[in-house]
């Protein structure tokens, strides 16, 4: 492993332990594989449990906004076209026309050449341009092809890069690759936050989830995201419990707060709640704001607008109410 | 952002709570000829409904209606029609569900969440598990046509009204016996609920009688001559003073009685889902379970940490009126078990142990405790030994798994035990070396009707649940005897 | 000249050793017919706490022999008891003063008793365990367990098929046991004791204590450290008193209505009155992230 220059990014220096862990490959092993395990009954039933609370009211109307404001707007199709990418921009910053003061979600997200057109819609707008990288969804290509990846949406303007682990690399145990990678991405991301994708469908199980969450904010992710969304399962409740278990811990350890995204499979108002509620209870409410927790998905944003309407009118709302696009 | 849940209270109405419940003999609901006692709502602190209790005459009637429907109707009829009866009863009670639920809570204290995800469903499956036994006894290895005791008298606890009705009552039945059985003198409303279901299954009469009436009521119903089988839930106090009682009656009896589990926690357990464990062992149903995992053994090289990662966590509990379905922790049974507590509490402290209480605000009326855990505690202490019967944890330290099952063991109770552990072997092996009827790995208060439950030494014994549980209300004295 | 008979000392059996009672008393043993038989050791109530004690000892290598191995040792028993059948069908004849038939009859009726019990050890679990299907991801599973230590008193009339009957049901299950032999057939039951020395029994797993039942019993009807009783040999004025005694610790107590038929085959009732049903649970899982509940 080479060794690495200190990004001016991640400034706050990190307690010794945490130094040894990352000083080369097998201590970044005997590090993860030291991390207490997960016990998968244990954490659906928690999160299942959790799933029962009942929001109502001013609560729910304030969970509402809260998880409008927290949606990353999401296109990532072959399809995409400019006007699609215009489309998806106007609509992240007026969610809901016949309710204008419905808050504008926290961002919108492309492919990295679709963010030239991103970032000329939403100037000025508090919208911030989200763009995948690093042969997204996949990974599979070379550390040169994923940095000229990343640039291009660098270059483009983008305030936030949404990159993939390699999963192969992970699940092979070469830790260290899938650090360098970070590292590497993070030092060519400028000023624009850092969002590493975990993809833990393809983990398969809590204990990986857990590994591959803290060798993350490590190597300087500014988010832990759960999914590309392009595989199933994507997000759940309980990966997303492990992942808010791993900040709030890093945080104790280190006195940094990082973010967490969960993507894909976030439909309802009501799933949505559900991850505030493990927000609220798993990290802490500190986590309850859209710096630092994420939800990737593009159709929950309608059920939310029909939602936060039913609160408003007092009477349930139609699809024929909010705008397709 | 600061985000608190508005209330979200389960409307009582479904409870249609009446002024006035009475006793259920022979098929009919009757005035009791004892004293009108009223029941408490816990979380509120007010009058619920009040209740006709019985006295030595009634017990004497609903004895006579329970022997009368033994002889000529319940052990005549066949297996297979017991069983239809049962599952009728189970299914009644699924369709009922959210009432009883309601009552449940509003009579006992115990938060809506638990009573509907738990309390409730568990009881109408205990029905239907029983239900398919009523027919199959003769595959139990007890012969090939196993008799029923005849009639049982049977008196259950205030911390589950419900399921320990279903639990008394759904084996006496599919095995052939008829039942007396007198609910807790603070919760006898789910169970005359329960009686209306189950005089809309249509049960013959005296199959089933449910007497109220408070300590003495059970005493008289337990030495009543007419009573073949005895079977008890409740304190080790109590408990020991029926089985004096009883001596050379040659009547069968049952115990399942108090405990002080150990909740043992190894230091490569899976930590945040032994936290959550840890938690439900003490403060699901507010800690007033004779199976609760009271004593906490954390092994001395994770203590502080998992000590800190606790208390976080109980600082999230959400404590207050049982019917907001957000609360994780309701009200103490009453007033007299808070003072129970409390003064344990109070001897904890005197003997040198640390208190820390979760900050969490509770409601001006009704019976309410903070969560709470002593560390610095050792195994001389009272509270250590002594069951407290509240959200009261007692903290330990071990170093080797040898000393986590000497300590575990040390103490006259046995009834439960959990080990966190990600390593098969040791959960095994702790399994097999910790003396207590149940043992729960990386899992804590999970209950089946399939599963018996028990204890060992003074936490009682018999068995409730599975096949064993069965055997103890039939005839299994196989002995020939000399003519 | 014929041979002068060494006359034997019929001592306790306890922890595996011969001892004579702490408290030097002894009592007279007299057969059918009135004569002398033997001064059996008359033991105290410190005996009994000392049997307690080696029991418990006992009982904690005897649970944790395999199912297996106890099978292979109270098989054992029996070839040791067929080993000295003559022995024990004049013992008999001489103190009960039965024809040799029914003697030969007893005799048998043991040796075949403990083959019984020996091919039970292995199969406990199986006819009294089970794997629960339990409603939720977890492996459960039910199985049989000693209680540990059992108090018994040991019937009057057929000394040994009577004995045989009690004990070996007991240690069928891994328990050890402290047993008043009855008071009149101290001799019947120690030189069972021999045979059980030489058996591979582990010290402690049996002892046998002769003398008073009615001093004794009480006494381990309230030994908090004595788990179970069995009463089968208690007469009637005595029962009452000692399952009160036994309340005080919530001992499990066997207490057969009637006289029992030792010659009939046995059933269950024994076997389960001293076991325990310990209940286990277990999470499954772990196989990957869609399994279980998805959310």
């Amino acid at each position: 492993m080479t060794t690495r220059e200190i990004s001016p990014r991640a400034a706050a220096p990190l307690p010794a332990h945490l130094v040894d862990a990352t000083a080369d490959e097998s201590s970044l092993r005997r590090f993860l594989r030291g991390l207490p395990g997960v016990d998968p009954v244990g954490i659906e039933q928690r999160a299942a449990g959790l799933a029962t609370r009942s929001i109502k009211r001013e609560s729910k109307l304030a969970a509402i906004d809260l998880a409008i404001s927290m949606v990353d707007l999401t296109t990532l199709e072959g399809a995409d076209t400019p006007g699609k990418v215009r489309n998806l921009a106007r609509k992240a910053m007026l969610p809901d026309p016949d309710y204008p003061e419905t808050p504008h979600t926290a961002a919108i997200c492309v492919y990295p050449d679709m963010v030239p057109t991103a970032v000329a819609e939403l100037k000025g707008s508090g919208v911030k341009v989200a763009s995948v990288a690093t042969a997204f969804p996949a990974g599979r290509s070379s550390l040169d092809v994923k940095l000229a990846d990343t640039k291009i949406a660098v270059d483009g303007g983008t305030d936030e890069i949404d990159m993939v682990i390699d999963r192969g690399a992970f699940l092979a145990g070469r830790y260290g690759t899938v650090f360098e990678q970070i590292v590497a991405i993070k030092q060519s991301c400028g000023d624009a936050r850092l969002k590493v994708i975990l993809e833990t469908g393809e983990l398969a199980t809590y204990d990986n989830v857990r590994r591959a969450s803290w060798l993350g904010l490590l190597a300087g992710a500014d988010f832990i995201k759960t999914s590309t969304g392009k595989i199933s399962p994507a997000a759940t409740l309980p990966v997303v419990h492990v992942m808010l278990q791993a900040v709030k811990d890093w945080k104790a350890e280190t006195g940094t707060q990082r973010a967490v995204k969960p993507a894909g499979g976030i439909r309802t108002a009501k799933d949505a709640i559900r991850y505030l509620v493990a927000v609220h209870e798993v990290a802490g409410p500190e986590w309850l704001d859209p710096y630092y927790f994420r939800f990737g998905a593009s159709s929950v944003l309608n059920d939310l607008i029909m939602q936060r309407r039913a609160q408003l009118d007092g009477h349930y709302s139609g699809a024929d109410y909010v705008t397709v696009d | 952002m600061k985000w608190e849940y508005s209330a979200a209270p389960e409307s009582s109405a479904i409870a249609d709570i009446k002024d006035r419940y009475m006793p259920f003999i022979d098929g009919a609901f009757k005035e009791g000829s004892g004293e009108d006692r009223d029941t408490i709502n816990p979380g509120t602190g007010n009058r619920l409904s009040t209740v006709s209790t019985v006295d030595a005459a009634d017990i004497d009637r609903a004895v006579k209606a329970a022997r009368r429907a033994y002889e000529n109707v319940w052990s005549e009829m066949p297996g297979a029609e017991r069983g239809k009866y049962l599952f009728r009863i189970a299914r009644l009670i699924a369709e009922r569900s959210r009432e009883l639920a309601v009552v449940e809570t509003l009579d006992n204290g115990k938060p809506i969440k638990e009573t509907r995800d738990f309390d409730v469903p568990a009881t109408a499956q205990y029905f239907f598990y029983h239900a398919g036994w009523a027919d199959k006894l003769q595959h139990l290895g007890l012969g090939p046509a196993p008799r029923p005791l005849g009639v049982a008298g049977q008196v259950i606890p205030w911390n589950f009204p419900l399921l320990m009705a279903a639990w008394k009552i759904a084996p006496a039945l599919a095995a052939g016996n008829t039942v007396v059985i007198k609910p807790a003198e603070t919760t006898p409303l789910s169970i005359l609920v329960l009686a209306e279901i189950i005089a809309d299954a249509d049960l013959p009469p005296g199959v089933v009688n449910i007497v109220a009436g408070a300590g003495d009521v059970g005493s008289a119903l337990v030495n009543h001559p007419g009573i073949d089988k005895v079977a008890f839930t409740g304190s080790t106090a109590v408990g020991r003073r029926i089985q004096r009682e009883l001596a050379g009656t040659g009547r069968k009896i049952t115990l399942e009685l108090g405990g002080k589990g150990a909740n043992i926690v190894f230091e490569d357990a899976a930590q945040d889902q032994a936290v959550e464990g840890i938690i439900n062992g003490i403060f699901f149903n507010q800690g007033q379970v004779c199976c609760a995992g009271s004593r906490l053994l954390v092994q001395e090289s994770i203590a502080e940490e998992f000590i800190e990662r606790l208390k976080q966590r109980i600082e999230t509990l959400r404590v207050g009126d049982p019917m907001d379905k957000n609360t994780d922790v309701g009200a103490i049974n009453s007033e007299a078990q808070l003072g129970r507590i409390t003064a344990l509490m109070k001897a904890g402290i005197a003997e040198g142990a640390d208190l820390w209480s979760s900050s969490c605000p509770l409601p001006k009326n009704g019976f309410y405790l903070s969560p709470s855990i002593f560390t610095n505690a050792t195994p001389s202490m009272r509270i250590a030994r002594e069951e407290i019967f509240g959200p009261v944890l007692t903290t330990m330290t071990f170093r080797t798994p040898d000393e986590a099952v000497t300590k575990a063991n040390n103490s006259p109770y046995g009834l439960s035990a959990g080990v966190w552990t990600e390593k098969g072997s040791r959960a095994m092996g702790m399994a097999s070396a910790l003396r207590a009827g149940v043992i729960w790995d990386n899992t804590f208060n999970r209950f089946d009707p399939a599963a018996s439950f028990g204890g060992y030494k003074e936490s009682g014994f018999g068995r409730e649940g599975g096949p064993a549980g069965l055997a103890a209300y039939l005839d299994t004295d196989d002995e020939a005897v000399m003519p | 000249m014929s041979h002068l008979t060494v006359a034997k000392t019929y001592k306790l059996f306890v922890g595996g050793a011969f001892p004579r009672s702490e408290s030097g008393r002894t009592y007279q043993a007299r057969d059918s017919k009135g004569n002398f038989m033997a001064n059996a050791a008359l033991a105290s109530r410190k005996d009994l706490r000392d049997a307690v004690v080696a029991a418990r000892k006992g009982y904690s290598a005897w649970s944790k022999a395999t199912a297996y191995n106890r099978g292979q040792v109270i098989y054992r028993i029996a070839e040791m008891l067929e080993g000295r059948r003559t022995e024990f069908l004049e013992l008999i004849k001489t103190s009960s003063g039965t024809t040799s038939k029914a003697a030969t009859a007893e005799v048998d009726a043991a040796i075949d008793r403990l083959v019984h019990y020996a091919g039970w050890t292995d199969k406990l679990a199986a006819v009294l365990g089970s794997s629960n299907p339990v409603s939720s991801p977890y492996f459960s599973y039910s199985a049989p367990e000693p209680t540990g230590v059992v108090g018994i008193l040991a019937p009057p009339g057929a000394p040994l098929l009577g004995l045989v009957s009690v004990i070996a049901p007991v240690i069928t299950g891994g328990n050890a046991c402290v047993v008043i032999a009855a008071e009149h057939d101290p001799c019947v039951a120690i030189t069972f004791a021999e045979v059980v020395a030489t058996s591979d029994v582990p010290p402690g797993v049996i002892n046998i204590l002769t003398g008073r039942s009615s001093e004794l019993a009480p006494h381990l009807a309230a030994h908090a450290d004595v788990n179970a009783l069995d009463l089968t040999g208690a007469d009637a004025g005595l029962h009452k008193r000692l399952e009160q005694a036994a309340a005080e610790t919530v001992k499990r107590v066997y207490a057969p209505k009637g006289v029992p038929d030792f010659a009939a085959v046995p059933g269950m009732g024994r076997l389960r009155a001293f076991l325990e049903i310990k209940t286990v649970w277990h999470p499954t899982g772990a196989l990957s992230l869609s399994g279980g509940n998805a959310y």
